[in-house]
């Protein structure tokens, strides 16, 4: 991969090695290729921004990352995802293992609206069938890690509906944390959030970026440039599917992007 | 500025006389449909009067059915239709469970739309047919099932007991077997309910369901299922108010007796509509009056089970979705 020189700062990371890695990927629904060549990898404890305008086929990409794209009827496959080195798509790996390992937080909050609060921080272990030694502990320490227990710390036993837009936003992230996840995929988390919840929701990310690797989905270029340390720009092109223009570290790819496109989408041009 | 464009004005959406003609027809057919329903309540009432005149309180009371001598009642009937709705719901929501989840969850995408129109097509068999079904090819089958329960169960179940229990004919045309058959024949409405509030369950709960590492099966149950919980329900009432309802099929198994039925495996009992079925014809004055008056009781109480089902169907979050 020729990347441009690091010209910013990053703050020192454990052995930074590459922990999900998405080889020559191609997509379809039907007979409608969405993605190709899609070439991507995802180190560990760093955030990977995928920007690109609508229907370029970034949440699609993601959902390839978990194995969700399957649940569309008629969806198809190529190429290889290497998490630590196994394919998930192998025959032998089971969907729901890595979904366990690789954890989602979708566009729209969607919480377990009848269920409280903390029953929803451990809705993953219910759902999975798994036993915790001290569930209050993990249900505190879940709703830290995604900045969300000093405000509902008295209200655990209520309904998840009565939160506001954000702070289910935050719940989700807590129960994809609940489970302890590797990797932690983000579909546009923050585009149906105000800035206050959005800057919540980013200072999260950048906290628990230091145990988990996250990639995230987001149409905001200040928020890409603010929370990630990578990213990639995918771009479809007038009916063609959509492919990967360029990646890299963030701030080289915003500040001296080698592609006249990339220059023109970070720049506010277009998208 | 002039008084007029600053004093208060009345302000009200007006409308064309289109929407004007439009309103009042929708408006007509809804007040036709309800005073129709209101005019039957009241027409049951007035031809019912002179037989509860005769009785007073005690027709709720009264097993025996002898309008000759002024002693009648529904007491058998009433029960005898109660237990064998109950029966049925025994019967149907077990198996319109199963059903509607495996249509709304696990079928075939492409076969679902067939699955739906079968269960509907299901529903519009005419009773009768399932009255001879149930007559001529399910009771000589749940015999032997009748045969076992009392066998088995009967020692620790005493309503389980039947008496002269060495013949066939003892087991035959009992509350149980009407039971059963009508139970087969509210397992598409109880399917169709379930299977509609299933289907509806949001997106975004079952994806998050999913992405936590959850098994289909763990989608149903901490998804579909709590989401449906109403559907359950008011399927589940609206099936046993088709049995309360339901006639022809009844009143070709079981063999009528004016008691309260104790042993439901037992040959013999009696339901309102069938009582009606049967004595429609040959009664005249009070004793038509009174049959009127059972049909009055019935259209009560399944107003009664149908007004209930709506309550709970409508104070769900069914249809709702996350936020």
């Amino acid at each position: 991969m020729n990347e441009p020189a690091l010209l910013a700062p990053v703050t020192p990371r454990t052995a930074v090695r590459p922990h999900l890695v998405a080889d020559q990927v191609s997509a379809w629904f039907g007979d409608h290729q969405v993605l190709e060549d899609i070439t991507l990898t995802v180190h560990n404890s760093t955030v990977t921004a995928l920007i690109g305008p609508s229907g370029c086929g970034k949440s699609t990409f993601l959902r390839i990352l978990n194995r969700m794209h399957e649940m569309v009827p008629g969806a198809s496959l190529a190429g290889r995802v290497l998490l630590d080195g196994e394919d998930i798509y192998e025959r032998r790996v089971r969907p729901t293992d890595v979904r366990r390992t690789v954890g989602m937080v979708f566009q729209k909050a969607n919480p377990f609206p009848a269920m409280s609060i903390a029953d929803n921080v451990v809705a993953g272990l219910l759902i999975t069938g798994r036993k915790t030694a001290d569930k209050d502990a993990l249900i505190e320490r879940s709703l830290r890690r995604a900045g969300l227990w000093k405000e509902v710390e008295n209200r655990l036993r209520t309904p998840a509906g009565t939160l506001s837009g954000g702070q289910q936003q935050r719940l989700c992230i807590a129960r994809a944390l609940a489970v302890d996840p590797e990797v932690l995929l983000m579909d546009e988390p923050c585009s149906a959030l105000d800035p206050t919840s959005t800057r919540r929701v980013e200072e999260t990310i950048s906290e628990i970026s230091h145990e988990v690797s996250v990639v995230i989905v987001t149409h905001n270029m200040q928020q890409a440039a603010r929370v990630s340390q990578r990213c990639a720009f995918f771009l479809a092109e007038d009916g063609e599917p959509g492919r990967i223009v360029e990646q890299g570290q963030t701030y080289g790819v915003f500040n001296s992007p080698t592609d006249p496109r990339t220059a023109d989408y970070v720049a506010g041009r277009f998208g | 500025m002039t008084a007029a464009a600053t004093s208060r004005r009345e302000i009200a959406p007006s409308s064309t006389p289109a929407d004007k003609a439009f309103r009042g027809t929708v408006r007509g057919a809804a007040v036709l449909a309800l005073s129709v329903m209101g005019l039957i309540g009241v027409f049951l009432f007035l031809r019912a009067l002179p037989a509860l005149q005769v009785t007073g309180w005690r027709f709720l009371t009264t097993a025996e059915w002898l309008p000759g001598v002024g002693h009648f009642g529904v007491a058998a009937v009433l029960e005898g239709t109660i237990l064998i709705a109950g029966i049925a719901l025994l019967v149907a929501v077990p198996v319109g469970f199963g059903a509607s989840i495996w249509i709304a969850e696990y079928a075939p995408r492409h076969l679902r739309p067939a699955l739906v129109s079968l269960v509907d097509l299901m529903a519009a068999v005419p009773s009768i047919v399932y009255g001879l079904w149930g007559f001529f090819f399910v009771q000589p089958h749940l015999i032997p099932v009748s045969r076992w329960l009392s066998e088995n169960l009967g020692p620790a179940l005493p309503f389980l007991r039947v008496d002269n229990a060495e013949t066939d004919s003892s087991f035959a045309s009992s509350a149980f077997i009407a039971g059963c058959v009508v139970g087969v024949m509210v397992v598409p409405t109880v399917t169709s309910i379930m299977r509609e509030v299933f289907s509806q369950a949001p997106t975004g709960e079952r994806e998050a369901a999913l992405a936590l590492g959850g098994t289909q099966w763990a989608v149903v149950r901490r998804v579909v299922v709590p989401f449906g919980r109403s559907g359950i329900i008011g399927g589940s009432m609206l099936g046993l108010g088709r049995a309360l309802g339901e006639t022809v099929a009844v009143y070709l198994i079981i063999s009528p007796v004016f008691a309260v039925t104790t042993h439901p495996l037992q040959s013999g009992t009696h339901t309102i509509s069938a009582l009606i079925a049967t004595l429609s014809t040959e009664s005249s004055g009070v004793a038509l009056s009174g049959l009127l008056a059972a049909g009055l009781v019935l259209f009560l109480f399944t107003l009664l089970v149908n007004a209930g089902a709506a309550v709970v169907v409508n104070r769900s979050r069914s249809g709702q979705v996350t936020g």
